[in-house]
């Protein structure tokens, strides 16, 4: 059988998710895809085109790539746009000629921006907000403005609004209804979001009927309003709503709703044979749906039909949860308590910025509406309760009044069916999460890779959470974060307790609040965390049984029990004199020498006696321990930025030097790894680093949580165009969080992952020090800055430490164990044979036994 | 009766870890359990990592039962009798020692 040929025209989000969906299939293999774009380039994450201005590339807003259609047998065609359908033949013409047919047909042609019909607006600087195109044309409008106007002060328009702003523009909102985002809030929350935004410096101009763009006096331009008054500004962003792109099926015979919009069954079939229509072009029951969950769920609802399965579009719910310009703005079904009998409750704290509505029925039992603004926590207890048409548990306006004794009667997740949608952006539901924890995922950051969770707008993290608890309990499996069977504590409250106790030894905090002896497991986290807050040595009587092998002889043990040595190069910058000095040590000791991954020299082979008198002709040339064996920082990479390099916008190499020197020696739960590049070229790395730093033309961008390794992950874009202090500041900050609230043993990756609140909270505890803890993190950060010193440059000073570094207590022969051959011009370690063994406890001179 | 043959000074041991002996040709780990202050001795060598370490590990209890943990891939070592805890298969000779004032001994 032949295969059945889809044509999907637009790849947006939607056409995507339907190519994901039909690639996902079982029986994908009995179908070819084929997609047309008109835009230059395949789907990209249209929901966070605003990150653009923060700093994210079109590459991170890329939802899939040729690589992937490639992989999956689909054929794409971009630039290109279909402009005729030939039903009788069951084809598609595009622009440039091409001819495809197809089996069916699905139309994902999207909505293209309303611009209101005013005079004048056709005009150079008079944009919109929908592509990456339009946003490269608002950055390069913006170069040469000082002031911009979104027309528009809905959901769309604020975040334009957002990036006018991110672009260093006067921001001004013009909006011809009388409050913002008219379609989701109420008078009294559309009040306080106003009122919020005006405070951040964004004018707002309610019930402004623009009837013309003529030329300015002081800007470009100047709007004449319907009432007389009038604005200047240089530029004119459009953001007055969507409407459906029906043309292709507006021509070709294609019904059409009569304000617009490709007609669609519950099965997204059009009145044309064989031809879908997904997403925002299409309309279902009267209605277009401009958020891109139901356009995700229209995508599989084909998908199933094509399939012969029997999935139905049923509507979706437009409730809608997210931060504009900063504040946190949600709406939750009849906001505007509309249906007719429906009771409210509001509740409005003008100091602290909070206004809550919620909309409740007749009977003042089931919840059928709310808004939301300054405070959202409620946001998807109230949502589950409407969705779920769950019975109010006490009286309704607890529901929105703060919890002065926590008696706020939240919605156990036990009530909710199965079927309840917890993460809209990816259709996940209750049963799926419980699913994907029966399947093995036990934590956030699994559940996230398992079932998509999370990942899309992330305002489900916390009710995800709550939810992947309750699976973990109904299977019995305790969550049991307790650090081991000797401490029933989390890491992060054995933290607190060291802090706040005071506790400067294992043996104390064993005895007050652990039992037995210990183990490998607790002894070197609690090393470690004394260790970050005290900075004693960590050789110290009382200390050193904590420790690894590794920290104990200060050098990192490999799999013969000889141990390798990595001197600090901060920076990666070195002298010759230095490096002659490197190379000395590693030929006078016949050492395997290798450069590592972070721009320095790692010695490998040396037995235990050898680490003293190694290290003695390293610090007297200068050199310093370099950590490779601590769970701390470890380098700090560098490109070689504007000293010598064309490109380097900043000294990269200064930044690192400085960075290296300030953080070395920093105990931490995991290694850490930092980098910094000198421009966006990005030659040091910086975006896969825990700590990545990247010059620009205005200061440094700070990346953060990133990692290499058996997991990669694309560090996150913290904070923008920092001078030094600022940049410092805040990696104190960060750093000294991380070490208090981490697991053990964990990256700052997996970390972030499971950090509730994302990105989000941790801009919040860092840079607005929600939790008020900020001075304290820096001062613990300057203590142990201020504490340090070189463990080998103290270690020598100590005869009694030194006794250690010895194979035999009592006798000065070596271990018998090893044997080394020649490779490459160098030793090779491995284990001897028993033969050789032998021979060497005899003392016959074994050939092989010579290090080179 | 057998014989003890002196090794080391207790004070060469710190307390909660080991250090490495050679007693008659063979790598013994002795080790200084600090909540009992009683010394405890296996072999040095460990038969999973195939490399004369466990005296560089970390000591601890699991369940009750004293242990070193191997400093390359972490398994138990009982202290008192050698068992490897995850693979019995693989325990380790268990030496007798003792300390007689203050010098730390192995039956010889």
């Amino acid at each position: 059988m032949s295969k059945q040929k889809i044509i999907v025209v637009g790849n947006g989000m939607v056409g995507h998710k339907f190519i994901e969906n039909m690639i996902e299939h079982p029986d994908y293999d009995q179908y070819e895809v084929v997609t047309f774009s008109e835009e230059p380039r395949l789907a990209y994450d249209r929901v966070q085109l605003s990150y653009y201005f923060a700093g994210k590339t079109v590459d991170e807003l890329m939802l899939t790539s040729p690589d992937y259609y490639d992989e999956n047998g689909v054929r794409f065609i971009v630039s290109d746009k279909v402009v005729n359908i030939d039903h009788a033949n069951k084809k598609v013409v595009t622009e440039s000629g091409r001819e495809e047919s197809y089996d069916k047909l699905i139309l994902a042609t999207g909505s293209y921006p309303f611009v209101p019909p005013i005079p004048g607006k056709d005009q150079e600087h008079c944009l919109v907000y929908r592509t990456i195109e339009d946003l490269e044309g608002m950055t390069a409008s913006a170069k040469v403005s000082k002031v911009g106007v979104v027309v528009g002060g809905g959901l769309l328009g604020l975040e334009a609004a957002n990036a006018l702003k991110n672009l260093g523009l006067e921001t001004h909102v013009v909006e011809f209804a009388p409050r913002l985002m008219a379609v989701q809030l109420d008078e009294g929350g559309g009040q306080l979001l106003r009122s919020k935004i005006e405070e951040l410096g964004v004018s707002v101009h309610t019930e402004k009927n623009t009837t013309e763009i003529v030329a300015g006096e002081t800007c470009r331009y100047r709007m004449n309003f319907a009432d007389g008054s009038h604005i200047e500004t240089d530029m004119i962003l459009f953001s007055a709503g969507i409407r459906p792109q029906d043309e292709l099926a507006r021509q070709f015979d294609i019904e059409i709703g009569p304000r617009g919009g490709i007609v669609i069954d519950n099965y997204c079939q059009t009145s044309a044979k064989d031809v879908y229509a997904i997403g925002e072009c299409a309309l279902w029951d009267g209605k277009i749906f401009g958020l891109v969950a139901p356009g995700y769920n229209m995508a599989k609802v084909a998908v199933s039909h094509i399939t012969g399965g029997g999935l139905a579009f049923e509507g979706a719910d437009m409730s809608t949860k997210l931060k504009l310009l900063g504040v946190d703005v949600a709406s939750i079904g009849d906001a505007q308590a509309r249906t007719p009998g429906c009771l409210s409750y509001t509740y409005a704290d003008g100091h602290a910025g909070v206004y809550k509505r919620l909309v409740v029925s007749a009977d003042n039992k089931k919840v059928i509406g709310a808004v939301l603004v300054g405070d959202v926590e409620a946001y998807g207890n109230l949502l589950q309760m409407m969705l779920g048409d769950i019975e109010i548990p006490g009286s309704p306006e607890a529901l929105i009044l703060p919890s002065i004794d926590g008696a706020a009667p939240a919605l156990g997740v036990d009530a909710l069916p199965d079927s309840a949608q917890i993460c809209s952006c990816h259709d996940v539901t209750k049963g799926d999460i419980f699913e994907a924890v029966k399947g093995g995922c036990t934590d956030l950051a699994g559940i996230k890779s398992c079932t998509k969770a999370v990942t899309g707008c992330g305002g489900c993290a916390a009710m995800t959470t709550q939810v992947m608890n309750a699976a973990l309990t109904e299977m019995g499996v305790e969550v049991d974060d307790s650090l081991c069977e000797h401490f029933s504590y989390t890491r992060q409250e054995i933290f607190d307790i060291i802090r706040v106790k005071g506790i400067k030894s294992f043996d104390e905090l064993l005895e007050s609040y652990g039992q037995g002896r210990g183990c490998e497991i607790c002894k070197p986290a609690i090393g470690s965390m004394l260790a970050t807050h005290w900075n004693e040595y960590v050789l110290d009587d009382k200390h050193i049984g904590l420790q690894d092998t590794n920290d104990v002889f200060l050098a990192n043990m490999q799999r013969d029990g000889t141990y390798s040595v990595v001197p600090r190069i901060a920076g990666g910058e070195i002298t010759p004199e230095q490096l002659i000095v490197l190379g000395e040590v590693g030929r006078d000791f016949g050492l395997y020498t290798k450069i590592t991954g972070g721009q320095r020299i790692d010695f490998f082979g040396a037995q235990l006696h050898e680490l003293p008198p190694i290290w003695e002709r390293l610090v007297e040339a200068g050199f310093e321990t370099g950590h490779a064996y601590g769970k701390s920082l470890r380098t700090v990479k560098s490109c070689v930025g504007s000293t010598w390099c064309r490109y380097g916008m900043l000294d990269s190499v200064s930044m690192a030097v400085n960075l290296e020197m300030r953080y070395k020696g920093l105990r931490s739960p995991h290694k850490l790894k930092m980098a910094v590049s000198g421009c966006t070229r990005e030659c040091a790395e910086a975006q896969g680093k825990d700590v990545g730093v990247i010059a620009t033309d205005k200061g440094w961008n700070l990346y953060l949580c990133g990692n290499g390794g058996m997991k990669p992950r694309h560090a996150d874009l913290f904070a923008q165009d920092l001078d030094d202090e600022t940049l410092l500041k805040y990696i104190d900050r960060f750093l000294m969080f991380y070490c208090r609230t981490a697991d053990k043993l964990q990256r700052t990756s997996v970390w972030m992952d499971n950090l509730e609140g994302g990105l989000e909270y941790l801009h919040e505890v860092i840079v607005e020090d929600k939790l008020g803890i900020c001075e304290e993190l820096e001062a613990d950060m300057q203590r142990v800055i201020d504490t340090y010193e070189c463990e080998w440059k103290k270690t020598l000073n100590s005869p009694e430490r030194l006794k250690r570094f010895a194979h035999f207590i009592n006798s000065d022969l070596t271990d018998d164990n090893l044997a080394y051959v020649e490779m490459r011009g160098q030793a090779k370690g491995r284990i001897a044979t028993d033969e050789e063994r032998q021979k060497q406890a005899k003392g016959v001179e074994i050939e092989t036994v010579e290090l080179v | 009766m057998s014989e003890w043959k002196d090794i080391c000074k207790l004070t060469d041991l710190a307390a909660n870890t080991g250090v490495c002996a050679l007693h008659n040709g063979e790598q013994v780990a002795i080790f200084l359990d600090g909540k009992e202050q009683k010394v405890h001795a296996i072999s040095n060598f460990d038969p999973i990592g195939k490399a004369n370490v466990l005296s560089r590990g970390i000591i601890g209890d699991i369940k009750g039962r004293l242990v070193v943990a191997s400093p390359l891939y972490k398994q138990h070592f009982c202290l008192e009798t050698g068992e490897c805890l995850e693979e019995p298969e693989n325990s380790v000779k268990a030496y007798q020692v003792r300390v007689e004032g203050d010098v730390v001994q192995l039956q010889a």
